[in-house]
């Protein structure tokens, strides 16, 4: 490049916009050329607050540790003890979110079921209602009951371990779903009772109830209809954390579970997922002070999703008082998503390992977010059900490891106290003390 | 016939009753007296039974029925059949919202008016009103049939899929993607089969059909302002 004109007037350098990204521009391109928006899956890739910004503090001579590997951490959960006669016993507290047969192939569904079995926790079902994979190899699953209401009916409810009322999603609160023509197989279609090839929508609110009395008397239901066996699970985005939590437990949920914005979906609007709703660091708190405001905390279990990755977050959330975690697209990663080992296919795709995400186009090089029958040749359910036990495995080592180090004897012991803010961002979202200090934005008593 | 006393004995006992009879009970007829609009009587039903309500009900009366014949002899709250897989469900007075909330089969009979909502998310399942329904009715509905011999409310049919809608009276609107069909000997028989099944002396030649243009089956943007 020059860097004079043809008088030896120096060019200023070229300066690309904070605005105008190459990312921004990009899209605008694509906008114009298609005049639809973009459409994709998981959840928000934008940077935002998140568990990497707190840190433990660890043991020290006020707090003595534990020995690792010999002193015990327990890692066990109960889920819905409060209203449920059969309530669910976790080994780990780290479940498989719900996702949908049709979003995912048989054989991946059945790899989720296969490796929450094995390390001795739940998987959850999604919008295209139950699969035999599913609840074969799932010792304890999750029956979603969605707006949409797909392959809903009463001998898979019966069949399901616990049913999860999905009200949000992280990834678009007050948003329902779509599933692209293409991924419409004859199964996925019979199972809808849809025509085949079409664009799928799924309702952003349930057909016959509005508002929490409404839920109140479907919690009823639902309870009636499975002799008040299992636990009842509320899901909510993060939206208004504390409200919503509250009014969960008013209408009687055993469970909440609250779902950050990097929480992953199959498909919806980018604007969607990069604008709407808050990040997971930044709803636990709110959420814990509802369950303790009506003295519920540790009765009504929470269970936190969106962006959970490695052993530390779940600790982190732990500590800040939720009682369990969910995974979602980490688990699909576990799976072989996103592998680079498939790098010159998303190429093709114009995307790359690490970044592909329309998963609703049904291409999935790696054969899990298809529908296509060669593709999900590629991937086989009894490795991908191994990989995940292994990582489920790794990430309670981890989180037990941390837990020792603060002392701990189980998981649900961690506590606020152990945890320091490096940003003042995460400081005030977590209500933990910024490292280095005492104090945290909006704590009160501070002279801020 | 037996008979249950809701108010003296309670919704689980009901209920867990209910869920006790297998296909080859003898206990075929039950009365339930004083319902008093409560919510989720007989919901969950798996039986080759008749449950005769004697009075009101309040929410998802019938929810998720299979086999079983339930008969309100009073109004039903909003839900009533929601959910419902197979066998009848008979109101003798009106229907609140959302009647028949993505049943997947069966037949469910308001004798009287069914509020907004009917019919939404429909599965399967088949309605007879014998009166008017309201807004919204059939919104998103998949597949069975809706069969109105009064009038439809606004917004009839909104983003359907399948599903069959006959009218007899007048329709106040159609919703996005809802057209009216062409009526053929199939769905004069339909109609015919229904209208007997739910005790009305309609004619089936009196209706009109109505269904999805299936124009929004596949995103195009230059239908975004039909949504």
């Amino acid at each position: 490049m020059s860097s004079h004109d043809e008088n030896g007037i120096p060019f200023t350098t070229p300066r690309q916009s904070a605005t105008f990204t190459s990312d921004i521009n990009s899209d605008i391109r694509r906008a114009a050329a298609t005049g639809i928006y973009d459409i994709r899956g998981g959840g928000a890739k934008r940077k935002v607050p998140n568990f990497d910004d707190l840190l433990f503090m660890g043991a020290s001579i006020s707090r003595y540790p534990l020995e690792g590997y010999r002193e015990k951490c327990e890692t066990s959960v109960t889920i819905g003890g409060l209203h449920a006669s059969n309530p669910i016993e976790l080994d780990i507290p780290i479940t498989i979110a719900g996702m949908s047969f049709g979003a995912l192939s048989g054989p991946a569904k059945e790899a989720l079921g296969r490796g929450a079995s094995a390390a001795g926790t739940s998987t959850t079902t999604g919008d295209g209602g139950m699969t035999q994979e599913e609840r074969g190899h799932s010792s304890k699953l999750v029956y979603q009951y969605l707006p949409s209401r797909y392959g809903m009916n009463p001998d898979d409810i019966r069949k399901a371990d616990a049913i999860e009322i999905v009200v949000g999603q992280g990834a678009k609160p007050g948003g329902g779903g779509m599933l692209l023509g293409q991924k419409i197989s004859d199964r996925v279609a019979e199972m809808r009772n849809l025509p085949k090839g079409i664009d799928q929508r799924s309702a952003c609110r349930h057909p016959d109830w509005t508002g929490p009395d409404d839920l109140e008397i479907k919690i009823l239901e639902l309870r009636e209809i499975t002799g008040w066996k299992v636990p009842i699970y509320v899901k909510v985005a993060g939206a208004r954390p504390y409200y919503d939590v509250t009014l969960a437990v008013k209408a009687g949920a055993d469970a909440v579970v609250l779902d950050g914005m990097q929480g992953g979906t199959a498909a919806t609007q980018d604007v969607f997922i990069e604008h709407v709703g808050q990040p997971t660091l930044a709803i636990i708190r709110p959420a814990v002070q509802a369950l303790q405001d009506l003295g519920m905390h540790r009765k009504v279990q929470l269970i936190l999703s969106g962006g959970i990755r490695s052993g530390a977050d779940v600790a982190k959330a732990m500590a800040l008082g939720a009682d369990a975690v969910a995974i979602g697209s980490a688990a699909l990663i576990a799976l072989g998503d996103n592998d680079p080992k498939w790098e010159s296919e998303y190429n093709k795709l114009g995307s790359t390992a690490g970044a592909y995400d329309d998963w609703h186009e049904g291409k999935d090089p790696a054969g899990i977010t298809t529908q296509d029958p060669e593709l999900m040749k590629r991937f086989d359910p009894i490795e991908g059900g191994r990989r995940l036990r292994n990582y489920l495995k790794v990430m309670t080592l981890e989180a037990q490891t941390i837990a020792r180090a603060c002392g701990k004897n189980h998981m649900h012991n961690l506590e606020p106290e152990d945890l320091v803010a490096l940003t003042m961002e995460a400081a005030a979202m977590a209500q933990v003390p910024l490292s280095g200090t005492n104090w945290w934005p909006g704590k009160s008593g501070s002279n801020f | 016939m037996q008979t249950f006393d809701l108010e003296a004995q309670g919704l689980r006992e009901l209920n867990s009753t209910l869920h006790a009879q297998v296909d080859e009970t003898n206990q075929t007829s039950w009365e339930i007296t004083n319902p008093k609009g409560s919510h989720a009587i007989a919901v969950g039903l798996d039986a080759p039974i008749e449950v005769n309500i004697k009075g009101s009900t309040g929410y998802y009366c019938g929810g998720m029925n299979k086999q079983a014949t339930i008969n309100v002899s009073g109004s039903a709250g909003p839900g009533t059949a929601e959910n419902m897989m197979s066998g009848k469900i008979v109101i003798d007075g009106d229907a609140s919202q959302y009647a028949g909330a993505t049943g997947h089969g069966g037949l469910l009979v308001i004798k009287g008016n069914a509020s907004s909502r009917c019919g939404i998310s429909m599965k399967g399942i088949n309605i007879v009103v014998h009166g008017n329904i309201g807004h919204m009715s059939a919104f998103m509905a998949q597949s069975g049939n809706l069969v109105v011999c009064g009038d439809a409310g606004d917004a009839l049919g909104d983003s359907c899929y399948e599903a069959r809608l006959f009218v007899r009276g007048s329709v106040k609107s159609l919703g996005a993607d809802c057209e009216e069909k062409e009526m053929r000997p199939e769905h004069i028989k339909i109609l015919k089969e229904l209208l007997a099944e739910a005790d009305s002396d309609a004619k089936p030649e009196e209706f009109k059909r109505y269904g999805s243009a299936r124009n929004l089956y596949n995103f195009d943007v230059d239908n975004a302002t039909a949504y």
